[in-house]
């Protein structure tokens, strides 16, 4: 160790550094001013004010309600379809890794964009009835969007959700799979176990800490999802984002909508710890 | 074990990333000191003296969709011999970013468009310069008395320059024109016969061909404001949850039966009328023009219809003003004065559809869609039952609450089927509580008020 050098712990703090005050700078500040928004008057006094305004409000429950389910319908559809695309694309299969590029394509697309693509496809002179249609199976086009049927609604909330999002948790399982495939494989291979057993005793404990990693983006985008139910139901489906970003953008209430992003985020802590705990990774596995 | 090190902290850090975005997006945040501009105005041939001209910053809360704004950007305001950056910016955050220009007491914006409304509250945060001066200058321009007067914003000094009108009005596939009912006639259509016209469309037809902007970015609060209550019960806020507005919302509940249910979806009616998922659409004729443009042929514009009280109507002015402080004053009265000349207007009115506020001839050569519109605009606004209702006035930033209160009293009774009565009681409630907060006078049709205007 030469002069001049600097000590040994000084390299791992200067490499967080950067990464550290950026999301003190955009993220950590903005938080805080945020908390202190909502519970704030406009007149600027301290008051549960935009709270009692937030709870009262008709859409509030409507739109916790339609989060949570929208979560709770998405999540699990897109875990098992995530895994069964990362397994074919790590397949070795010839041609496997095509699959792989073709999966990713929707990650390139906005929210927005593929909202608007799903409305092309869901709206009464869209894509779906002109087939229909051309198919000789229905005589006139069917209003799939309509506030009388949330459910239409809902369901074609979730076909765009999975669709668009179901490859940042294919990419991440992908990560994982890519170390545990070769000699594990191999292995249970040689034990004459058969593909769902490969899966079910070497895929998925091994691939827990990606599946933990995979789920936590995933749930946290997923409170934060609008564009989609925006673009597909208008104002008929809230859900807490899009009340956020309406009471922030349309009645120019930053404070209830401080109120509204508070509650996402106590909702993504929960989940967030939720998922640490029950798929935690205890220090004796993590030895490999 | 340093491997679960680091997989916690690159969890808790990516979970501190991710559950931040939200609660970042909505705060109010400081405008930057120089805006990026969008699209750079090439240089024109008129603007080659030795110092090239400062150029202007000009915020705007019309023309914001993206077609209208590259229009301003690319045609209307190419002959203007300087640079002009023009940014549109929703209601919510161009207050805020005037608010803080001002506050940091570091002016980067020189004019701003918005309605007669914004005015009103941009006065209040003291954040317009006097130009009485300027429209001294302008004195020679043919402007509509009563825009100008508007424009004083109440006092005796002028701080707002009408820029431009729009209204809502009706656009019609011909092909409804078949269903119509015996007896209606179209340029002076009752609320009755409109709800009879869709019935006759639904039942032939088995679809419901009426259409009404209730999208997320849709008009859906000026109808309440501007149309159904005024036609229903004379005025609007005094008259909130009056007897006439329960029997109006029953009388709308009827006509809803007859309106795509998509029209939740809808935020501008142009394009349901092009794609045919309605035949009868009423919206903003900014928001309709395209349907004429596309399809002059096919369809025609009608003023709307009339309620027992009259036939209620929405003239929207827009004006230009001046931030206090704005560093190029001299750039800003001139795009000013160069936005308010007669041939300019035309070229608003030919472009985006926005009706010029100076009392001048229209041109032969006007295209189609834009003679078509502005028929319909010139019959509506002279009709001898005409009942014109101002945009909401004096409510500052509460404006947006007040819009959602109307959207949400129509959403709960035609949508969810709510009791109108209750309904109607809880909402004045929140109604009368925004205004008193505000302490905003009644405007027109609502008669004047001192103090804060009172739902009875």
């Amino acid at each position: 160790m030469g002069k001049g050098k600097a000590p040994e712990w000084l390299l791992p703090l200067a490499l967080l550094m950067p990464a550290a005050l950026f999301l003190t700078l955009f993220i950590a500040i903005p938080s805080v001013q945020a908390l202190w928004l909502a519970f704030q008057t406009p007149g600027g006094s301290w008051s549960l004010e935009p709270f009692r305004r937030m709870v009262t409000d008709t859409r509030f429950l409507p739109a916790l309600r339609n989060t949570i389910l929208l979560i709770a319908l998405i999540i699990p559809i897109q875990l098992v379809m995530a895994l069964t695309m990362a397994l074919i694309a790590q397949s070795r299969r010839r041609g496997a890794g095509f699959f792989l590029y073709l999966y990713a394509i929707p990650l390139a697309i906005s929210e927005l964009a593929a909202g608007l693509v799903w409305l092309a496809i869901f709206t009464e002179r869209g894509y779906l009835n002109v087939i229909l249609r051309g198919l000789g199976w229905i005589e006139r086009p069917i209003v799939f969007l309509s506030y009388e049927r949330p459910l239409g609604i809902l369901l074609a909330v979730v076909v765009a959700e999975v669709w668009r999002a179901t490859a940042i948790v294919m990419v991440t399982l992908v990560a994982g799979l890519q170390m545990i495939l070769g000699e594990y494989w191999e292995a249970a291979e040689v034990f004459g176990a058969n593909l769902l057993q490969k899966i079910r005793y070497v895929v998925l404990p091994l691939l827990r800490p990606s599946l933990q990693a995979a789920l936590i983006i995933r749930t946290l985008f997923a409170f934060q999802t609008f564009a989609v139910v925006v673009a597909l139901g208008g104002g008929v489906l809230p859900v807490l984002a899009s009340e956020a970003y309406t009471w922030y953008v349309g009645a120019n209430n930053p404070h209830v909508a401080a109120a509204y992003s508070l509650v996402i985020l106590a909702l993504s802590a929960v989940a967030t710890g939720f998922y640490l705990y029950v798929l935690r990774v205890r220090p004796e596995e993590m030895g490999r | 074990m340093r491997n679960r090190w680091l997989w916690t902290l690159f969890l808790s850090l990516l979970a501190l990333l991710l559950a931040c975005q939200p609660a970042a997006t909505p705060t109010p945040t400081p405008a930057p000191p120089a805006a990026p501009s969008p699209t750079p105005l090439p240089p024109t041939p008129t603007a080659t003296p030795a110092a090239p001209p400062k150029p202007v910053l000009f915020l705007s809360t019309q023309l914001r969709p993206v077609e209208e704004a590259e229009k301003m950007r690319n045609v209307i305001l190419k002959p203007f011999g300087a640079p002009v950056e023009f940014i549109p910016e929703d209601e919510g955050p161009f207050h805020d970013r005037i608010r803080a220009e001002i506050q940091a007491g570091k002016v980067t914006v020189d004019v701003v468009g918005a309605l007669h409304g914004n005015f009103v509250t941009l006065l209040k945060d003291n954040a317009l310069e006097d130009l009485t001066s300027l429209m001294e200058r302008l004195k020679d321009r043919p402007m509509i008395a009563q825009f100008v007067e508007l424009g004083k914003l109440g006092t005796d000094r002028q701080y707002c320059i009408p820029w431009m009108q729009a209204t809502y009005i009706l656009a019609i596939n011909k092909k409804a024109l078949d269903y119509l009912p015996a007896g209606a006639d179209l340029n002076a259509l009752t609320w009755d016969q409109l709800r009879q016209w869709g019935e006759n469309i639904h039942k032939a037809t088995g679809e419901r061909k009426l259409g009404f902007p209730l999208g997320p970015k849709g008009l859906i609060h000026r109808f309440v404001q501007g149309y159904l209550y005024p036609s229903y019960t004379g005025a609007f806020v005094t008259t909130y949850k009056s007897p006439e507005a329960v029997e109006m919302w029953r009388a709308f509940k009827a006509l809803w039966e007859h309106v795509n249910p998509q029209s939740t979806t809808y935020d501008f009616m142009q394009e349901p009328l092009l794609a045919e998922e309605v035949w009868i659409a009423w919206d903003h004729t900014a928001r309709l023009v395209n349907a004429f443009k596309e399809r002059p042929d096919d369809f025609i514009a009608a003023p709307v219809p009339a309620g027992p009280k009259g036939r209620g109507f929405m003239p929207v002015l827009a004006c230009l003003g001046i931030v206090k402080g704005a560093p190029n004053r001299e750039g800003a009265e001139a795009l000013i004065e160069f936005l308010t000349r007669p041939e300019t207007q035309l070229t608003i009115l030919r472009e985006v559809a926005f009706f010029p506020i100076l009392d001048i001839p229209m041109p032969a050569d006007m295209p189609v869609h834009v003679r078509l519109e502005g028929e319909a605009v010139v019959k509506q606004s002279s009709a001898p039952d005409a009942i014109p209702a101002l945009l909401p006035v004096g409510l500052g930033g509460k404006a947006g609450e007040f819009n959602k209160v109307n959207r949400d009293t129509l959403e709960r009774i035609v949508l969810k089927g709510e009791d109108i009565q209750k309904v109607l009681q809880e909402e004045a409630g929140k109604l009368q509580a925004i205004l008193n907060e505000t302490g905003a006078a009644c405007w027109p049709p609502d008669p004047p008020s001192t103090g804060p205007c009172q739902v009875r």
